[in-house]
């Protein structure tokens, strides 16, 4: 008899229960063409909507076409956006990883004070610290007799680069202190000086492991940009409010903002989903 | 030279003694509602963006396919815009059409500065807080939902009785660094005159014209503020720890 024949008679069985279905994979889940299909209907929804409404006032202008006016200010805007968050990023992770290795050293005071800076910019506000750098630095520096101006935008992307730094330099941090010991050891028993093991060893494989993190910390800063609207930088966020309030048209409102945002989200998108790809490649291998 | 003298003028300590902030009555008054506003702000987001991670992680284990998705385009937009603009968005798109008559007849926004400054605030830090509790609900294991299948729990039961503690536990470390985050960008709100730390600060420095001591006096309030959280979740992680789960 097999051993899982039916029992005769009726028993009342606890039948096991199905908890989930099975797990969409991670892109499936997260965006896939129904998600692009629903977002592309709202949104245009939302642009086509309003100016079927228009139809009744004939002198006003439909919401897509002012839109498409605008798009090539708000196109230089965005440009101007991409450019402040790359020069941050290149300041910032230049001096993150230096101030990374600076937490590593084996002088106890140059590691604390690493620490501390770290610290202390990785847990003061954005806003705060562009503040910071847009009031506290001096329009133009005098050296050695020539005047280096410094505009509001180089301030910016100054006050951008300060948290992206700190982040840098907990990243650098973690991986170079999850590079296995056997490595150093064995890098110091073939004669390699510290700075030649950093330098040549050390810190070309924590490329692999920083890279996930420091893409992720490339889109949160490109979504800190629009911050420098606030202090006076005509970014793309400024632009859009100088352009609501040109048109001056309270139904422009929510498509245009939905506009703004859906640049930032087609930029930011696939720079996470390429994350995300790299995050699942190496977690696999340890 | 004279960058020398800047540097160390810069440096020099003596503002430390003449801070309006502590000499000044009328400033002490306005600084302390400006940082109680933040801390509202930030319990208030907190609270809601938990719940919505929440709620959002629950969801996205369930059965139907459509309401996965739709968290997941909820998740998907919110962690890839940028939060001003989600902010001015509610304020100034949504806010201006949520428009009720007043008492006195005219217009009157629905929700205030501080209520949309909440929602934008909660709807932001909640879609990474979906994220990492849904990061925290993968990693329970099978065996454990298993076992509560057979000993008869609903889903419900199993999902608030079992999965969610344990999954709270894993996700502590990455819904600490989120909720740090959260009070840091609490600070947008300066952006659509919320009276809270910053915009006071704003306002105390281009009154008195002291930008340099205020800012300092800035900085050490929101580096204390988020001590103050870091060190309230260590102590919860502490609490919470069982035998097998985090570090």
């Amino acid at each position: 008899m097999r051993p899982n024949a039916p029992v005769r008679g009726h028993m009342a069985v606890l039948h096991p229960m199905r908890i989930r279905s099975d797990a969409l994979p991670l892109a499936d889940r997260m965006f896939n063409v129904w998600t692009a299909a629903a977002l592309v209907l709202a949104l245009a929804a939302v642009l086509i909507a309003p100016a079927f409404a228009q139809d009744a006032a004939p002198e006003k202008r439909s919401i897509i076409a002012i839109l498409l006016e605008w798009t090539p200010t708000l196109a230089g805007g965005f440009g101007f956006n991409v450019l402040i968050s790359i020069l941050s990023m290149a300041i910032g992770t230049i001096l993150g990883v230096g101030l990374g290795v600076l937490q590593v050293s084996p002088i106890r005071p140059i590691r604390s004070v690493a620490w501390l800076i770290t610290q202390f910019f990785r847990n003061s506000p954005w806003l705060v610290l562009l503040f910071y750098c847009i009031l506290l630095i001096p329009f133009q520096i005098e050296v050695f007799g020539t005047k280096i101006p410094f505009p509001g935008w180089i301030k910016a992307v100054i006050g951008l680069s300060l948290p992206v730094m700190a982040y840098m330099s907990e990243y650098i941090r973690g991986a170079i202190l999850s590079i296995p010991t056997g490595q150093w050891e064995s890098a110091e028993s073939l004669g390699f000086s510290r700075r030649q093991i950093m330098t040549g060893i050390i810190l070309p494989q924590t490329v692999k492991r920083v890279l996930p993190s420091w893409m992720n910390l490339y889109a949160v800063l490109t979504m800190a940009t629009p911050l420098v609207s606030i202090i006076g930088v005509s970014d793309v966020m400024a632009l859009t409010r100088a352009a609501l309030s040109a048109e001056g048209r309270v139904d422009l409102l929510i498509p245009m903002y939905l506009y703004i945002l859906s640049w930032f989200f087609i930029y930011c998108y696939p720079i996470s989903a390429v994350t995300r790809l790299l995050e699942r490649k190496y977690s696999v291998k340890l | 030279m004279e960058f020398a003298n800047t540097l160390i003028d810069w440096l020099r300590p003596d503002w430390f003694l003449n801070l309006v902030v502590i000499s000044d009555d009328y400033n002490r008054g306005r600084y302390l509602a400006g940082l109680w506003m933040t801390v509202k702000l930030s319990v208030l987001s907190i609270f809601f963006s938990l719940i919505i991670g929440i709620l959002g992680a629950a969801v996205q284990g369930a059965p139907s396919r459509a309401l996965r998705v739709l968290v997941g385009a909820f998740v998907a937009f919110f962690r890839n815009t940028p939060p001003l603009v989600q902010l001015y968005f509610f304020y100034f798109a949504i806010g201006t059409v949520l428009r009720i008559t007043g008492e006195n007849g005219l217009p009157q926004p629905l929700v205030s500065n501080f209520g949309w400054a909440v929602i934008a605030l909660s709807l932001f830090a909640g879609a990474l807080n979906v994220e990492i509790f849904r990061a925290g609900v993968e990693a329970v294991p099978r065996s454990t939902v298993e076992a509560a299948e057979a000993l008869g729990y609903t889903r419900l039961q199993i999902y608030r009785d079992i999965v969610l503690p344990l999954a709270i536990r894993i996700s502590l470390p990455a819904l600490g660094t989120n909720l740090v985050n959260l009070v840091k960008t609490t600070t947008l709100a300066y952006a659509i005159a919320v009276p809270e730390l910053l915009y006071i600060s704003a306002q105390i420095w281009s009154e008195d014209l002291n930008v340099r001591e205020m800012m300092n006096v800035l900085l050490v309030s929101y580096v204390g503020l988020v001590a103050i959280l870091v060190w309230v979740l260590h102590r919860w992680e502490k609490t919470l720890r069982i035998p097998g789960y985090g570090e």
